[in-house]
């Protein structure tokens, strides 16, 4: 198993002045897999991808990446490593095709396969059509199929993608994603998506890791993470019954293992530690009760990130101690 | 030139890898071998690294070159530059075959009382003013930054700004290959340019004048040119200096031209006021004692400027009758023969000169040199 690792960091650390974006990372990454780097936004996520890619020095620690280490080695590592940033831009007045020349040339691709490469590469990403347009007129979903074209004109073992799915309309998105899956099923390529959108990222990744304020938090299957969450007695239920009144939210009350208990709309948001439903559906069907509405949520990406965000946030203010730091919400 | 990667491979020593190796297999339990292969892979291909280096140095240098050199000429302010010069050329032509004329005609007419100096009259052609237009000396010395400007102003900013510069620096190369390429463009650019239009200002006044050049005289033009290239040079790399260090070409393009105003317009006011105010001159006695030391001390200040420098560089080489750029006492002048400094003494008195506008360029190159190898780039 730990032949096949194809990226990894040890301690790497970031420190801007007396601000840590990232704090000792230790991240493996297979080779193939498509790994999630979710987080919020300054969590220090594009800070470790400058550092995978030698664009900027750890302050502490090593990564590397197929065996070449990232800053001493960053030559050999770009050699292999595809990189689509966030706002990925194009010479507007150039038209793609001559963008995506010279991102062969600064490659070193040989002269006569440049012209056989870019048109298959675009014919890939669906951009044919558009090619011979200047790409200043390229609307984000073009650009980012584009990039896409960009990175793979390397032939990139490993392709590193920071918010690849900001502003990307459904439909776009949906394709795009479609995209990168196949870059990885089809040709082995191991991706590094890093996101803040969940939903998106939990369709196509194998593994995801946490990120929050500079740490990995947790990572692992989808899955795993939400056993695991449940396994700590975690449960989250969402009800709605008629009529709502507080006799009923007496008795939810006088439940044992309730954490939390809000309101949303008509609905109930019941946190516990034990698996409530059965007695309440016994209490509500007693009391002549209309059950509207029932859902046990966790397991779900969403869920994974809310628990491991308090989680990050209850250890760094009892760290702090100042109180100061609550209201950080997913920003998905 | 040494870049962020060589250095960084430079600082490598084998005691620091075999410690980082060691310390891998002390916490990383899960792949020991794994980090041995590595290093055992590095030392192999040591050899060969230093030959592809060389290579990838090459493509990608005249790949970013050649891009740049394109974006440049296809480019929209290709066309103002062009209006610019060539206005300046066709201007500057009109005025000197007009001053020439005027000058032949009051010589002949014996209006003035100095018979009217016909040697060197191909370099008249640069040097002569009239019709109230500036010669072409001094036209450029003023106009030229404008040129390097131009070409600099937003070179390494608006690739920030627009996500480009990401795109590059995550590709296989050098990272000073960037703003080499970059200089190097623009300064091929700006030779072409200059030596256009400094011959097209000869070919002009030959055609319209017939006034044939001599050899040294062909020579004295050449040398000029140079010198112009590399005053306007200084400017490009002043301009990407800036373009560097802020982050919106408006910003930069400002700072540029306050630079080049300053430079033209008030360095010579402020090395007077600081002259005048360490050695003053205003009664007599005081002119007796202090005016070489103040026309020294305000010589000394302005060649500071870049504009200065060139613009006194200039006169010497295209005016043989100058022989000296520092104040001469009556005293020194007793018994010299008037005549023409041969070219090479010409050379003497302007070699420093063009050590000083070469060292500004450097020094000005180096620091967006340094400051864009150690800047980080992330899109924003």
């Amino acid at each position: 198993m730990a032949e096949d690792m194809i990226i990894r960091t040890r301690d790497l650390t970031k420190a801007y002045g007396s601000k840590v974006a990232v704090n000792h990372l230790n991240l493996e990454i297979r080779k193939g897999e498509i790994f999630g780097l979710l987080g919020p936004n300054g969590a220090g996520k594009t800070t470790t991808i400058l550092m995978l890619l030698g664009l900027t020095e750890p302050t502490l620690g090593t990564a590397s990446i197929d065996g070449h280490d990232c800053t001493r080695d960053s030559l050999q590592v770009k050699r292999i490593t595809g990189y689509l940033p966030d706002n990925v831009g194009f010479y507007a007045d150039m038209t793609g095709r001559e963008n995506l020349r010279f991102t062969a040339r600064l490659n070193g691709v040989p002269e006569n396969q440049i012209d056989s490469r870019i048109d298959s590469l675009l014919e890939r990403v669906g951009m044919t059509q558009a090619a011979d347009q200047k790409a200043g007129t390229y609307s984000k979903g073009m650009k980012q199929r584009m990039g896409i074209a960009d990175v793979l004109m390397k032939d990139p073992e490993v392709i590193i993608m920071d918010e690849p799915t900001n502003g990307l309309d459904p439909e776009g998105m949906r394709e795009f994603l479609q995209l990168i899956k196949q870059l990885s099923t089809e040709d082995g390529r191991t991706i590094l998506v890093s996101s803040h959108q969940l939903y998106q990222i939990q369709q196509i990744c194998d593994r995801v890791g946490i990120f929050v304020d500079g740490s990995l938090v947790a990572a692992g299957k989808i899955g795993e993470l939400g056993r695991k969450i449940a396994s700590e007695g975690h449960y989250v239920l969402e009800i709605e019954a008629e009529p709502c009144d507080d006799r009923f939210l007496g008795f939810i009350g006088s439940l044992e293992g309730v954490k939390d208990l809000s309101k949303e709309g008509d609905r109930f948001i019941i946190t516990s530690s034990r698996d409530l439903r059965a007695g309440i559906t016994h209490f509500l069907g007693m009391n002549n009760y209309t059950l509207l509405h029932m859902r046990q949520k966790g397991g779900d990406l969403d869920e994974i990130y809310r628990v491991y965000f308090e989680q990050a946030e209850k250890e760094e203010e009892k760290n702090a101690k100042s109180g100061k730091h609550g209201g950080r919400k997913k920003d998905a | 030139m040494p870049s962020l990667e060589n250095t960084a491979e430079e600082r490598k020593t084998p005691e620091k890898t075999a410690g980082a190796v060691s310390s891998a297999k002390e916490a990383s339990a899960s792949g020991p071998d794994k980090w041995k292969d590595t290093a055992a892979f590095e030392a192999a291909g040591k050899k060969k690294v230093s030959e592809e280096r060389r290579e990838v140095r090459y493509h990608s240098l005249d790949a970013l070159y050649r891009k740049e050199l394109a974006d440049h000429i296809c480019g929209k302010r290709f066309v103002i530059i062009l209006i610019i010069v060539a206005a300046m050329t066709i201007a500057s032509v009109y005025g000197a075959l007009s001053g020439i004329k005027a000058g032949l005609q009051a010589a002949a007419s014996g209006g003035s009382n100095e018979p009217f100096d016909t040697t060197f009259m191909f370099l008249k052609l640069y040097t002569t003013s009239g019709n109230s237009i500036p010669s072409y000396m001094s036209l450029i010395a003023l106009i030229g930054p404008f040129i390097g400007l131009i070409l600099g102003f937003d070179a390494i900013n608006s690739e920030k700004n627009n996500g480009t510069l990401n795109r590059l620096v995550s590709q296989p190369i050098y990272r000073d290959s960037i703003i080499v390429g970059k200089f190097l463009a623009s300064a091929t650019l700006i030779t072409v340019m200059v030596f256009a239009t400094g011959i097209a200002v000869g070919a002009a006044g030959f055609l319209f004048s017939g006034i044939k050049p001599s050899g040294e005289e062909i020579m004295r033009v050449l040398i000029y040119l140079i010198y112009t290239v590399i005053y306007i040079c200084f400017w490009l790399s002043m301009s990407m200096l800036f373009s560097v260090f802020t982050r919106h070409a408006a910003t930069s393009a400002l700072a540029s031209i306050a630079l080049w105003l300053f430079f033209a317009i008030f360095m010579s006011l402020l090395a007077g006021i600081i002259a005048d105010a360490a050695y003053p001159v205003q009664t007599e006695y005081q002119q007796l004692y202090n005016a070489m030391k103040n026309a020294n001390l305000n010589a000394g200040l302005n060649r500071v400027s870049p504009y200065y420098l060139y613009s006194e560089a200039a006169s010497i080489i295209m005016n043989p009758v100058a022989r000296a750029i520092n104040a001469i006492s009556y005293a020194q002048l007793v018994g010299a023969i008037t005549g023409y400094l041969p070219l090479s003494q010409s050379m003497l008195l302007v070699w420093p000169h063009l050590v000083g506008l070469l060292a500004l360029t450097f020094v000005a190159f180096e620091i967006s040199y340094v400051g864009f190898m150690r800047q980080e780039i992330r899109s924003s």
